[in-house]
């Protein structure tokens, strides 16, 4: 019985990795091969953990399998973010068909900050700003509409 | 101790589909076109390593193996999150003169 539930995690679990891992090689840009990554990776090796502690079935292996799981499952997500973060700073280019960019013309890029909570803290702390009627949109998004450009723009000043 | 080869056809599946997530990986990380995509390549990559451990310390009886992966867990982690620091960093040359 023992054998038939491992033998049907790692199935599962190493089916999910393959997805994974489909994902990352056709998908058209970044943030859509993160998004496949990072969840069927991450509950692929948790099934293949899971496996493991079946497999073994004692108090050692299943503590360590158990601690293996809740930390990646805890810093898969962070890691994730902070990429995808980076990356869209960078100006990584979305894909063409692409329906919707929250951040664009709403992200001071220099004061890390959104255009609502600039709204909250006033206009005293922007930059030259003009108000819209979706709140204070600094000028630093006229001149740079978007994350590709402001890298692509040549950087004058020494 | 079993070879690999030996084992059920449940470990030979799981091995086979990982070294297929390994290549399909390591072509992203040759061609991807920007450097947050051979970085997630990689982060990927190192999953996949953890999962053939895994299969291997099953098929091979030993659970010592499962302890190499945890530590393996925690390199990818700080090797993602300093990736993700230096990238952002290095894509504002105005806010790195500030400090």
């Amino acid at each position: 019985m023992a054998d038939i539930i491992v033998g049907v995690l790692l199935v599962v679990g190493s089916s999910l990795m393959f997805v994974a891992a489909l994902g990352i090689l056709r998908m058209p840009d970044l943030f859509t091969r993160m998004q496949a990554t990072t969840k069927a990776a991450t509950l692929g090796v948790g099934l293949l953990l899971a496996a493991a502690a079946v497999e073994f079935g004692n108090l050692a292996v299943t503590t360590r399998v158990i601690a293996a799981a809740v930390f990646i499952a805890m810093t898969a997500p962070v890691a994730a973010h902070l990429l995808g973060r980076a990356a869209y700073f960078l100006g990584v280019p979305l894909w063409e068909g692409s329906v919707r960019d929250e951040l664009r013309g709403r992200y001071n890029e220099r004061a890390h900050a959104l255009a609502s909570l600039e709204e909250e803290l006033g206009e005293e702390r922007l930059a030259p700003g003009r108000a819209t009627r979706r709140g204070i949109v600094s000028d630093d998004f006229a001149e740079k509409p978007n994350a590709g450009d402001s890298a692509a723009a040549p950087e004058g000043t020494p | 101790m079993t070879g690999l080869l030996a084992g059920n056809p449940a470990e030979i599946f799981a091995v086979a589909a990982l070294c297929a997530g390994v290549a399909m990986a390591g072509y992203r990380l040759v061609r991807g076109p920007s450097l947050p995509d051979r970085v997630v390549a990689l982060d990927l990559l190192t999953i996949q390593g953890l999962g053939l451990l895994t299969v291997y310390a099953i098929a091979a009886g030993r659970s010592a193996y499962l302890d190499v992966g945890i530590v393996l867990t925690l390199v990818t982690f700080l090797a993602t999150t300093a990736f993700a620091y230096y990238i952002e960093k290095g894509s504002h040359p105005e806010e790195r003169r500030d400090g």
